[in-house]
């Protein structure tokens, strides 16, 4: 038996978590600027976080991207009187996701190195230093199953799970507020946390009686055994039973994913949770709803797929012009990006329900520039927010002449996320766009007016923060320090990079989206000139 | 004599103890008509078992009964500390269990 | 030799790289740096120019073809370029021009605390820009299309503590993004349609689809071109544009990047060709533009709007003679090349006047200059000469050809255009002279600002005045020189064909009217301007004047329409949300709490109530047992 490299690299922060919990408490809360027992917490983390990437880099390298479908893969019997079955396996896009994800993970530790330290005076609290990085890396080991797992018990396991480690993370650690602010916050706070618990727990036991239908239908819970049957023309499933087992699994995931309009959790979390935590939402755990879609939703669904896609359709072109305009409308930054991801989430959407190859690549690779677009325009913007302790843009102005440094990374955190070519989402958001178009071109071109509503928001954002006379207020924000920097550098390099060379990882994407393509049974549709002949 | 005739008797305990248990204050009045109920139990499970012609009912009886001293034992515990906590034996006055 | 061409970009791009990723550490150097890159792109240029004009017309185009860039089914993108006789006039244009205003910033912002990142800016301009005119399909060059708008952003908003800078650059962006959907749009059309979006198969298998398929590509690109080269409906970034340093309004805004509309039409043309209709709104833009552009120079004090507003009609010029087919490119791009000498010239003259004025921009406080600022005054007077199209200068040829292939489209249409042109003729001499006479001529106007600081006009350090001189030549000769034996024509004719155009006057009779009209306009603009002293502060004007110095109400349609209308509609979204798409999920979690509330109370915490209860329940199943068995 080879070595279990999946099982591996979602069980080492899984073990880096409980390290990290375990790492005893301050003896003296009061010497210097950190007791000494969370700063040895903090490591421990990173270390963890480091060498969940090294094993990530590692499955992406033995992965054969002309391979099998899936990969590395992983089988025991877990409950056999159900049929539950530990299975892993990953395809190219599972593969992208989890690099992205063990990819993130050290940087939002980084970011986040200082963001439990205001509450380790509190007496109340139980090593609160501890408990933040230890979430973190539990929530990492969660996505990174969920990634893996071929058994849709599994997976749903894990789908569910991870909401209780983000839910402690959006609830107990906020932005540091001052005095009598701190009341409202912690309100604020345990509302948008038990919001995000409840709403998607809602859709989760939707999904839950969608899985136990699944399984009284197809009498397991296995990915490969159900394709199987799909090509051995044993399954029987009615089309009525296929649309709602679909629309089952489907709510879940739009929720997680958030589709309009089912998005109005997000920007409550996003908004009250701390700046690396926000991003975990929306870069690494958000991504598990529209990677579910891709892999269980058209991989299980097919014919209920093609018969939901009009109005799935219709719904992402929503959320791309509804999120757009509504990022316009805030006058929180962080509310403000977690719009622009709502947005931005539409377009993955739509990528994957136009069933192109294009339209499904660029999806995938969507998923994976989005998180690394918002995780720097987040990560810097929580940079800004740490330094004058306000959400609000109003309370900003002029940054750019005191930190320009702070400034210029905003900026080119603010064009990744308006896709300016050049930059790695440019290459994302133009495939869903020529994917739609071919197969759709009214949506295609509707879904163009993202683009200049994109611009409006991030240059507004960039106008309203950094530009013009220098408040007051920010007259002596310092400029980034060199820990931020070593995180908003490296993202900035890896969008740089992914934007001029993307091929790796369209290579890596490329044969999943044609497995999933030929599950939906569909064909590119072919250019009229060739066409004609 | 109709064996029914004890069932009709049986119902007619249970009847009584179940009023006691609804209608009394006192815990130590509220217990014996528990208590009343369970013998009535006891009897109509002897009835069924003469009726039937085998042991079972008796057997269960028999448990019933155990069960009963066991539950006696607890019970009288729980009143007796109730008592010397709020130097009461009403049921009313233990009414902490509402939301 | 082809292998050069990648270098071309990749100098002031590697500059742009080192300047912004440097630090502090390069501020003294840094200025240096960008103006060698620059230089250093010329050159190669230049070095790929002889190599070309040692080759036969027909075999001059080198490819070079780096990587693949998206690989995605069908959908193959690459990073190749492609050097032509098209793309190597803009080469030789934006690095020629490029340094010169690299070595005029040296001077201009000496004393600017941000100068290295200035020089950094322009020489992201000079890569995305060449990155434009050098690729070999249409997403590449979306590329350097959005770059170039970005560099654009950056630069008009230089001096971001403005507010009205930062203002005019995010319009700027928007209202080319705005464009840019066009592009995207025609490249998506392209690949549905042809299957590739590289130029050489979609330009050579254009017959092979529907004209209606042609007209929508066609169309869009135009929409991408009206956006970056200001024409209406899309044109009203560019006044605002000049909140910039003048530099950048000099390369980017007025001879290189708003051409790059003209640009994309005569690369499309074999599109454009096969679309007649996209072609008529072409000129209808063109036109249009044309006048608007004049109308809206003639009433502006800001001396730099005026010569923006100049800048608009004059690519207005371009894109009519562009959207005239094989009878006109060949004239749109030359009057695109001397438009570039004798415009940046311009700027860069009502730059050093700044200089000198304190950045004082109104040209009611200027007046009686040239005795203070001899070489920009003969400078700026050449320039002034070459742009209202005195015979003999740049301007003459390329206009005047301009206006000959107008006539020759023929029929109504082509006398309407030729007096479009001719009245935009008008137009230009007279905005020009008043341009002239307002800055130059007269009696001295300034007076010392509120805090008593008088503007003592001098003349402009060496480094600015060079290369306003070396433009001055260019404005001078440029036209001449590419008029001899048809030179220019014969250059082009192998990319985007040429056609003599059948003009129903003769050319002599063609270019005579020119010269009357233009003695028109300068004698109409002297009248005003130069026979009588001019007042400082602006009279009120006719109708006409008010609106033209609002850019005829084009800005106030936008605020209205789009930006109050914007914030209605976000403001009441962002209330929508709230209220009815949070307020359903917060309804349910609320009737789901009260329902609860309720359900609570039946928990009373009597034992007798619970027993109560129980009995009942008992009862109740008891009797239903018995009911069912009795059924």
């Amino acid at each position: 038996m080879s070595f279990p490299l999946l099982t591996a690299t979602a069980a080492l922060p899984a073990i880096g978590a409980i390290v990290t919990a375990a790492v005893p408490a301050a003896r003296s809360r009061s010497d210097g600027d950190g007791p000494r027992g969370s700063g040895t917490a903090k490591v421990v983390a990173l270390l963890f976080s480091v060498a969940t990437f090294v094993l990530a880099m590692t499955v992406l390298v033995r992965f054969e991207p002309g391979g099998a479908r899936y990969q590395l893969t992983e089988s025991y019997d877990w409950i056999p009187a159900f049929g539950v079955r530990y299975e892993l396996g990953v395809d190219g896009i599972g593969v992208a996701l989890i690099a992205l994800t063990a990819l993130l993970i050290p940087f939002v530790i980084l970011a986040g190195w200082r963001d439990a330290d205001h509450l380790e005076n509190s007496s109340r609290r139980w090593r609160p230093t501890q408990g933040f990085f230890a979430l973190i890396l539990m929530v990492e080991a969660m996505v990174i199953l969920s990634f893996e797992a071929t058994d849709v018990f599994l997976f749903y396991l894990f789908f569910e799970a991870m909401l209780i480690p983000m839910y402690f993370l959006i609830g107990g650690f906020g932005d540091r507020a001052s005095g009598t602010d701190e009341a409202q916050a912690a309100t604020q706070r345990s509302y948008a946390a038990v919001k995000f618990l409840l709403y998607n727990l809602a859709g989760g036991l939707i999904m839950l009686a969608a899985v136990i239908g699944l399984y009284s239908v197809a009498g397991t819970f296995s990915l490969s055994e159900i394709a199987q049957a799909r090509a051995d023309g044993t399954l029987e499933m009615a089309a009525s039973t296929e649309k709602w087992l679909f629309l089952g699994f489907f709510f879940a995931f739009a929720i997680k994913a958030p589709l309009w309009p089912l998005h109005t959790w997000l920007p409550n979390a996003m908004g009250e949770a701390t700046a690396p935590v926000a991003v975990l939402i929306t870069a690494v755990v958000d991504k598990v709803g529209t990677f579910a879609m891709l892999r269980f939703c058209l991989g299980l669904f097919p014919e209920a797929s093609k018969w939901a896609t009009p109005v799935v359709l219709v719904l992402a072109l929503v959320s791309i012009i509804y999120g757009a305009l509504l990022a316009v409308g805030q006058r929180d930054i962080k509310r403000l990006v977690a719009y622009a991801s709502i947005s931005h989430f539409g377009f993955i959407i739509l990528g994957i329900f136009a069933m192109t190859s294009q339209g499904q690549s660029g999806a995938t690779l969507y998923m994976v520039n989005h998180g690394l677009s918002t995780a720097a325009l987040m990560l810097v913007a929580g940079f800004l927010i740490s330094r004058r302790g306000s959400r609000l843009i109003a309370d900003y102005g002029g940054v750019q002449k005191v930190a320009p440094v702070l400034a210029g990374t905003f900026l080119v955190g603010s064009l990744a996320t308006l896709s300016l070519p050049g930059l790695a989402p440019f290459v994302s958001e133009f495939l869903v766009l020529v994917g739609t178009f071919t197969r759709y071109p009214v949506i295609g071109i509707i879904a163009t007016v993202g683009i200049v509503l994109g611009a409006l928001y991030t240059l507004v954002l960039y106008q309203r923060t950094m530009t013009g006379p220098v408040k007051p207020s920010v007259a002596k924000m310092p400029d980034l320090k060199v820990r931020e920097l070593a995180v908003i550098g490296p993202l900035i390099a890896l969008l740089l990079f992914l934007g001029v060379y993307p091929k790796p990882l369209t290579e890596l994407v490329d044969p999943a989206v044609g497995h999933t393509l030929s599950d939906v049974q569909q064909k590119d549709p072919k250019p009229d000139v060739e066409a004609a002949k | 004599m109709n064996p029914v005739n004890y069932l009709y008797l049986a119902a007619l305990l249970f009847t009584i103890g179940a009023t006691g248990v609804v209608i009394r204050k006192n815990a130590i009045v509220v217990f014996m008509c528990v208590e009343l109920m369970l013998n009535a139990c006891n009897l109509s499970l002897v009835a069924f078992s003469r009726m039937h012609g085998n042991l079972d009912g008796q057997i269960l009886a028999f448990f019933t009964m155990v069960v009963a001293a066991a539950e006696v034992v607890v019970g009288l515990a729980i009143i007796v500390s109730l008592f010397r906590a709020r130097h009461s034996a009403s049921v009313d006055d233990a009414s902490l269990m509402k939301l | 030799m082809e292998n050069l061409i990648a270098l071309l970009v990749a100098a002031p791009l590697l500059g742009a790289a080192v300047l912004l990723l440097g630090g502090r550490r390069l501020d003294r150097a840094g200025h240096l740096l960008g103006t060698v890159m620059a230089a250093a792109s010329f050159g190669l240029a230049v070095v790929l120019f002889t190599d070309m004009l040692g080759r036969a017309g027909d075999d001059r185009s080198l490819h070079q073809h780096l990587f693949s860039w998206i690989p995605v089914g069908g959908f193959q993108a690459d990073v190749a370029f492609q050097l032509d006789q098209l793309s190597m006039t803009f080469v030789l244009l934006i690095t020629g021009v490029g340094t010169l205003i690299h070595v005029y910033s040296i001077g201009y912002m000496e004393h600017d605390e941000r100068r290295r990142r200035f020089f950094a800016y322009l020489n992201l301009f000079l890569a995305a820009m060449l990155l434009l005119v050098l690729a070999d399909n249409y997403l590449l060059l979306y590329v350097g299309w959005e770059g170039v708008g970005v560099a654009s952003y950056l630069l008009i908003g230089f001096w971001q503590h403005k507010p009205s800078a930062a203002t005019a650059a995010k319009k700027a962006f928007l209202v080319n993004r705005v464009g840019d959907v066009g592009l995207s749009i025609a490249i998506m059309l392209m690949f549905t349609t042809f299957g590739t979006f590289a130029f050489g198969p979609v330009l050579t298998s254009t017959g092979e689809t529907s004209e209606g398929k042609l007209t929508a590509i066609a169309l869009m690109l135009l929409l991408a071109a009206c956006g970056k080269s200001a024409q209406v409906p899309l044109q009203s970034w560019l006044g605002d544009a000049m909140e910039g340093p003048t530099p950048v309004s000099a390369l980017i805004h007025a001879a290189t990047m708003v051409t790059a509309g003209v640009y994309l039409i005569t690369r499309s043309g074999a599109i454009f060709n096969a679309a007649p209709d996209a072609q008529t709104v072409v000129v209808v833009v063109g036109a249009v533009t044309l006048l608007f552009g004049a109308i809206v120079g003639c009433a502006k004090d800001d001396i730099k709007k005026a010569l923006a507003g100049s800048t608009m009609s004059q690519i207005g010029y371009m894109v009519l003679a562009a959207g005239l087919g094989p009878i006109g490119y060949v004239f749109a791009i030359m009057h695109l090349v001397t438009h570039g000498f004798f415009k940046a010239g311009l700027f860069l003259g009502a730059g050093s006047v700044m200089h000198g004025m304190n950045d004082e921009v109104d040209m009611r406080k200027y007046g009686g200059l040239r005795k203070y600022m001899p070489v920009t005054f003969v400078t700026f007077g050449l320039g002034y000469l070459a742009i209202i199209g005195f015979p003999g200068l740049s301007g003459f040829w390329s206009k005047d050809k301009i206006i000959e292939a107008a006539f020759a489209k023929g029929g109504a249409e082509g006398w309407i255009l030729g007096a479009v042109t001719l009245l935009g003729a008008a137009l230009t001499a007279y905005y020009m002279t008043r341009v002239m006479l307002m800055t130059f001529f007269g009696e001295k106007r300034w007076q010392p600002d509120a805090e008593g600081n008088e503007p003592h006009p001098h003349e402009s350090p060496k480094s600015m005045t060079i290369p306003m001189i070396v433009l001055a030549f260019g404005s001078v000769f440029a036209g001449g020189l590419f008029s001899l034996g048809d030179s220019f024509i014969k250059w082009l004719e192998p990319v985007t064909a040429f056609e003599h155009g059948h003009s129903p006057l003769s050319a002599a009779v063609v270019t005579s009217a020119t010269v009357v009209v233009l003695l028109i306009g300068v004698g109409l603009a002297w009248l005003q301007y130069g026979r009588k002293p001019v007042p400082v502060v602006a009279p009120r004007g006719s109708l006409l004047t008010r609106a033209a110095r609002r850019d005829l109400g084009q800005d106030d349609f936008n605020h209205v329409v789009l930006v109050r209308g914007g914030e209605h509609l976000t403001r009441s979204l962002v209330y929508v949300d709230h209220t009815l798409v949070d307020g359903v999920v917060n309804g349910t979690a609320a009737s789901v709490g009260g329902l609860s509330g309720r359900l609570r109370k039946l928990q009373t915490g009597y034992a007798r109530t619970y027993a109560v209860s129980m009995f009942g329940g008992t009862a109740v199943l008891i009797a239903a047992t018995l009911l069912m068995r009795a059924v």
